[in-house]
């Protein structure tokens, strides 16, 4: 399971009283931005060399994807990518979660399903994609189920490790005051796992990206797909770079705002720390 | 679960699984999926065919090169990070990025730099396994209790006696972890290269049998891939219990 | 032995004011015996305490009268009625404090009674009530990591009165707060005793804890645990906690108890 590192700011003693210096402990975030324009910088020259005729510069991807953003090309992409991909993610999302905690909270459910999701989890899916074109044609619903069985086994196995890591202090705490089965689900143990079972929910929403552009580059080319594929084949290499960065820096997008608001509301011992 | 007093192993369950599967396919209800038993003979079959044995040999070579590179680049990019606040800063944000993006994007691009064949696949593997391996590394050398590194100060050992004997050793659970975990990124990162691509090794025999609508033969590989990759991460679990016993007395 | 009175065992026949009774407990946990045929009896109002070296089993036996655990052989009876789970007369207080990360002081004093079905208003009147009680007026909209060991283990001990029980259980209720806090947390616990009126069962691994809050110390002996000896520190709580700490029939009645546990150390 991936584990999201935070780059973290542990001080360091100061070496000298540069001023440069004190201004990027002040600001962690000028970090981020050198560490950006370092990397755009590599990649404008890496382009110039050139290292390979398909290699576009930077600055090049750059305003090809603002050409695509203003001929509306992208937007029209994008409205055809989220589709599957949202449709999928919440199917996902919410069968997983509720398997998982029924997983969690049933013996028979855990003997039962938690191998299959095991498997499914540490296997490549990525083979089966091409089946569902088989059933359900290249049409919304294959990519929606593509989407889901990349996202469903790792949405489910992290609730269903959450629900069975719930404290056993707080159930014994629940059942001392004679709460109920239902109190005791309800009130503890869905509460005390929600952390884990949110950042499974963000592993299954990286995981749907993968499975959302598997569909559209494997089953059929339309969206975000259709453009690289598109691109590609009239050798529009600065568009197509364009199309997967725009894709990449997507998701990344999404992912740190989901982490936003886990932080937000699910961890009131993390807040302001 | 457990009847009376004997406790049936969880795995079990797949047997009974195996056997819906059958039952379904028996049934004859969707000709995507047919029996079970049709599909072991097809994988017996299917091993037996020189087709069958390059394309594994295809399979494991980009596996191999692309986890080699992985772990070449991973584990000394990870270390570096984790003692050196400047690189940390620099790659970090790149690093969290590319561990869960959508990687199977890149692999068009990956295409027109790489060609359509196995180095295109080799490179993918390689950004599939990598980032994990980095984070991994870089927590393993983060989290050397200081005051293990005091003590190698207090006893003179300076620069790379300090890195060698005491950084490597403590973080060497941490980086064993990071492998594992990029050995299954590694796989799924060779089968979405390979189908991807698809015209070498398992994609193109993947790509053969659904035109063909062989769907025997396709589970067989499908399973044949799924079994790999499950022997795979259980043999590196095993290995790391033979190093837990010092990871643990850590804790 | 100056003050200290020391009885031998069984002292079990049941008295008039006996609230908790433990009849022939034992408990086996696959082939370890960690309990074997325990008789004792908790009189009404009184502060007792389980005190002994680790694998005495007194936590276990804490755990059973609350009815987390069920016994293997024997009952308990509190209040004259056989136990069979956790009841509204006993309240439990955890060595881990036990609090909902994700609830504010407020919701978690508050918890006992949101079981129970009782109305937001009334709730928070009672939780109140027992949040200013245990000092902790001011932290009521706090969450459990924004408080120290000491103000989390007052929150649990707020939780506990809050529900009104006749019968506290507390489980080491004091050994994850710093040895500053402790000693102020065993001065306000004993006030609380005095205004609560409640019934008292007191784990701890401290001798010196055990022989100041007691009105009763049982010394369980470990590997099986067996009830070793009963002792009344007949201590004078109208006098300062400073005097009491230096009076010479508290300071031999710890001596007594260790020269009786000596020999567990390693």
């Amino acid at each position: 399971m991936a584990t999201f590192a935070q780059t973290g700011n542990r001080v360091r003693p100061a070496q000298a009283g540069w001023s440069l210096a004190q201004a990027f402990r002040a600001r962690p975030g000028l970090w981020s931005l050198l560490s950006f324009a370092l990397l755009c910088g590599v990649w404008e020259i890496a382009g110039l060399w050139p290292i390979s005729y398909a290699f576009p510069t930077f600055s090049e991807t750059l305003l090809a994807f603002w050409e695509m953003v203003f001929d509306g090309s992208m937007l029209q992409a994008y409205f055809i990518t989220l589709q599957p991909l949202v449709l999928g993610v919440l199917v996902s999302a919410l069968l997983g979660v509720a398997l998982g905690i029924v997983m969690g909270l049933s013996e028979k459910a855990e003997w039962l399903l938690a191998p299959v999701f095991i498997v499914l989890q540490a296997a490549p899916m990525a083979a089966l994609v091409p089946l569902v074109t088989f059933i359900y044609g290249i049409g919304l619903t294959a990519k929606t189920l593509a989407v889901i069985m990349l996202a469903l086994p790792v949405i489910v196995l992290n609730s269903y490790k959450a629900v069975r890591h719930v404290s056993p202090s707080l159930v014994a705490m629940c059942r001392s005051f004679q709460g109920t089965r239902m109190q005791r689900i309800f009130k503890i143990v869905i509460p005390d796992a929600s952390p884990v079972i949110f950042a499974g929910l963000r592993l299954g929403v990286a995981a749907g990206f993968i499975g959302v552009m598997l569909a559209e580059l494997l089953i059929t080319p339309t969206g975000v797909g259709d453009l690289i594929t598109y691109h590609r084949s009239i050798a529009n290499y600065a568009h197509m770079y364009a199309a997967v960065a725009s894709i990449i820096a997507l998701s990344m997008l999404t992912l740190v705002g989901l982490q936003r608001f886990e932080t937000r509301f699910l961890r009131p011992e993390k807040r302001g720390a | 679960m457990r009847i009376g007093n004997f406790r049936i192993p969880m795995m079990a369950s797949l047997l009974v699984w195996l056997v819906v599967w059958e039952i379904v396919g028996r049934l004859d209800l969707i000709f995507l999926i047919p029996p079970v038993t049709e599909i072991a003979q097809a994988g017996l079959r299917l091993v037996q065919t020189g087709s069958w044995q390059n394309a594994s040999l295809i399979t494991l070579r980009s596996f191999a090169v692309g986890m080699a590179l992985a772990i070449a680049v991973g584990v000394p990019l990870g270390i570096c990070m984790g003692l050196f606040k400047t690189v940390d800063r620099l790659m970090g944000m790149w690093v969290n990025m590319f561990v869960s993006a959508p990687l199977s994007a890149l692999v068009p691009v990956l295409m027109i730099l790489f060609g359509l064949g196995e180095t295109t696949v080799v490179v993918t593997v390689f950004l599939f396994a990598v980032w994990i391996i980095v984070l991994d590394a870089r927590a393993g050398v983060m989290q050397v209790p200081r005051s293990l590194f005091e003590m190698g100060r207090s006893y003179g050992a300076s620069g790379w006696t300090l890195f060698s004997k005491i950084v490597l050793f403590a973080a060497l659970p941490e980086i064993l972890a990071g492998i594992r975990l990029g050995l299954i990124r590694g796989v799924k990162g060779v089968v979405i290269g390979q189908i991807l691509v698809s015209v070498i090794g398992y994609g193109e025999l993947f790509e053969l049998f659904s035109r063909n609508f062989e769907m025997a033969s396709f589970w067989a590989l499908t399973i044949i891939l799924f079994a790999a990759a499950m022997l795979l991460s259980a043999l590196i679990e095993h290995f790391e219990h033979r190093i837990d016993y010092y990871a643990g007395a850590r804790a | 032995m100056s003050q200290a009175a020391l009885r031998q065992p069984p002292a079990t026949e049941a008295t008039n004011d006996a609230i908790v009774e433990v009849r022939g407990v034992s408990k086996i946990y696959g082939d370890v015996e960690a309990l074997r045929n325990i008789e004792l009896s908790f009189a009404r109002g009184k502060l007792t305490t389980l005190l002994g070296p680790s694998g005495c089993g007194k936590t276990t036996l804490l755990k059973i009268i609350a009815g987390l655990v069920p016994a293997t052989s024997g009952e308990i009876r509190v209040n004259d009625r056989v136990v069979t789970g956790p009841g509204p007369e006993r309240a439990f207080v955890f060595q881990d404090f036990a609090l909902m990360p994700w609830a504010t002081v407020m919701r978690n004093v508050g918890f006992g009674l949101e079981l129970r079905g009782v109305r937001e208003a009334e709730r928070k009147r009672v939780a109140q009530h027992y949040i200013d009680q245990v000092g902790l007026s001011g932290f009521e909209n706090k969450y459990p990591h924004e408080l120290s060991g000491g103000m989390k283990q007052r929150v649990g001990i707020a939780r506990a009165f809050a529900v009104d029980a006749d019968v506290l259980l507390m489980d080491e209720p004091f050994s994850a707060v710093d040895e500053q806090n402790r000693r102020k947390f065993q001065e306000d616990l004993l006030k609380l005793v005095e205004i609560e009126k409640k019934t008292f069962l007191f784990v701890t691994h401290s001798i010196e804890e055990a022989v100041y809050v007691s009105d009763r110390i049982v010394l369980l002996s470990p590997r099986p645990g067996r009830v070793s000896q009963i002792i009344d520190p007949k201590i004078d709580r109208t006098a300062t906690p400073d005097e009491i700490r230096r009076d010479p029939g508290y300071l031999d009645t710890v001596e007594n108890i260790w020269d009786g546990l000596r020999h567990y150390a390693e």
